[in-house]
């Protein structure tokens, strides 16, 4: 727990990101806004084409993507989450030592496991 | 500072949406985002007690939740997706096999 | 009012709208970005009350993953556009019985802790307190997420591979 002392620079810090964020919706917003207002605007059916030069485009907008893709999406999400479980270790495994090492060790380990399956089951591989 | 009802509030509207959500669409990935709502007012009233006991322990508990939800996300899709594979059609009505 | 509690009531807001938007919209895709809006306005209340890392890793794994695995979802079930066909026909039913529910919370929220004397003093929780806790008290949880990742994973192989077969 730290002190209120602490609390303050802590939001203070913050308020900087919020002015950096703010400036940059500014920015963009402003952009925007002087395109549009600026930007003669005569739409003619030729111009409102998808693509105004080259083959129309077939089909519709959607187009069903493979089931495999899926599980390298659902892999990435599951070493996110080890990720995430690696930044606090990193910040205390040097008071913890042994203990910490061995803790983080089971836990890549099994995950590692789950790897290994996948990799066995062939979804790694990229056709 | 923060009066503590003021973030149990936005929790229960936040829960209720999601009750809303679930009971109200038929959609199965729409279901699990209603799913996600109510997780995330879980886990704001975990944060929010965890700063009102001044224990830690909360904190930790929303970021097991948090892990918990991303398993719970990508089974819950396989899931659905697999229903989409086999009747072309993810309406959770319409997956009534096992009802009564 | 402090000024803790302008900035929780504006991201409050915000986010309650995205809830709304994210329960009632009309097309897949729309609702997905609205609920990239309502989990990034509660990550940014975790930073408000002072639990910096667990702000941060809503916004990593939620905003960052979670939706990417939706997104996936939604590709690859094709769903119509319009509300009629994605909501079922208990919406009257539903709107109430979530009207319920509020109330319910609301009283018993009101009735446990009366508006105004329960005061959190916020302070800043960095992330090393944050590991220290789960490494020195909560291991165990710690493991144990590990193995329901591990099954999860096992799981969605399990289901995505049937289509191999075919």
């Amino acid at each position: 727990m730290l002190s209120q002392a602490s609390a303050e620079t802590y939001y203070q810090s913050y308020a900087v990101v919020l002015a950096v964020l703010a400036a940059g919706v500014l920015l963009v917003g402003v952009a925007f806004l002087a395109a549009r207002l600026i930007a003669p605007h005569r739409p003619l059916p030729a111009k409102l084409t998808t693509y105004e030069c080259g083959i129309d485009p077939v089909g519709q907008g959607w187009s069903q993507s493979q089931v495999r893709y899926y599980i390298y999406g659902f892999l990435f999400v599951i070493f996110d989450v080890e990720a995430v479980f690696l930044f606090p270790w990193a910040r205390i495994f040097e008071r913890l030592g042994y203990q910490a090492v061995v803790e983080m060790g089971i836990f890549i380990g099994i995950l590692a496991v789950g790897l290994l399956y996948a990799w066995r089951k062939g979804v790694l591989k990229w056709v | 500072m923060i009066r503590l009802p003021l973030v149990l509030f936005f929790s229960a509207v936040l829960f209720s949406t999601g009750v809303y959500g679930v009971l109200a669409r038929r959609n199965g990935v729409l279901v699990l985002m209603s799913i996600e709502l109510m997780l995330n007012a879980v886990n704001v009233n975990l944060v929010a007690f965890s700063q009102y006991v001044r224990d830690i322990g909360g904190q930790v508990f929303a970021l097991f939740v948090i892990a918990v939800a991303a398993a719970e996300v990508g089974i819950g899709l396989a899931i659905v997706i697999l229903i989409f594979r086999n009747r072309e059609s993810i309406n959770v009505d319409e997956v009534s096999l096992l009802k009564w | 009012m402090t000024g803790q509690e302008y900035a929780f009531v504006v991201l409050a807001l915000v986010g309650t709208v995205g809830a709304v938007r994210l329960v009632t919209a009309k097309n897949v895709v729309h609702a997905a970005l609205y609920l990239v809006v309502t989990l990034a306005m509660v990550g940014s209340i975790y930073l408000v009350l002072g639990a910096e890392f667990v702000g941060w890793v809503q916004i990593l794994i939620y905003v960052g993953a979670i939706v990417i695995l939706f997104l996936f979802g939604l590709m690859l079930t094709k769903a119509p556009i319009g509300r009629e066909s994605l909501d079922n026909q208990q919406r009257g039913l539903a709107l109430l019985v979530a009207l319920a529910v509020l109330a319910g919370l609301v009283f018993l929220i009101q009735d446990a802790f009366h508006w105004g004397d329960r005061k959190m003093n916020l302070v800043h929780n960095t992330t090393g307190e944050v590991g220290r806790s789960i490494f020195q008290h909560y291991v165990l949880p710690f493991e144990a997420v590990s193995f329901i990742l591990l099954a999860a994973l096992i799981g969605a192989v399990v289901l995505a591979r049937r289509e191999e077969r075919e």
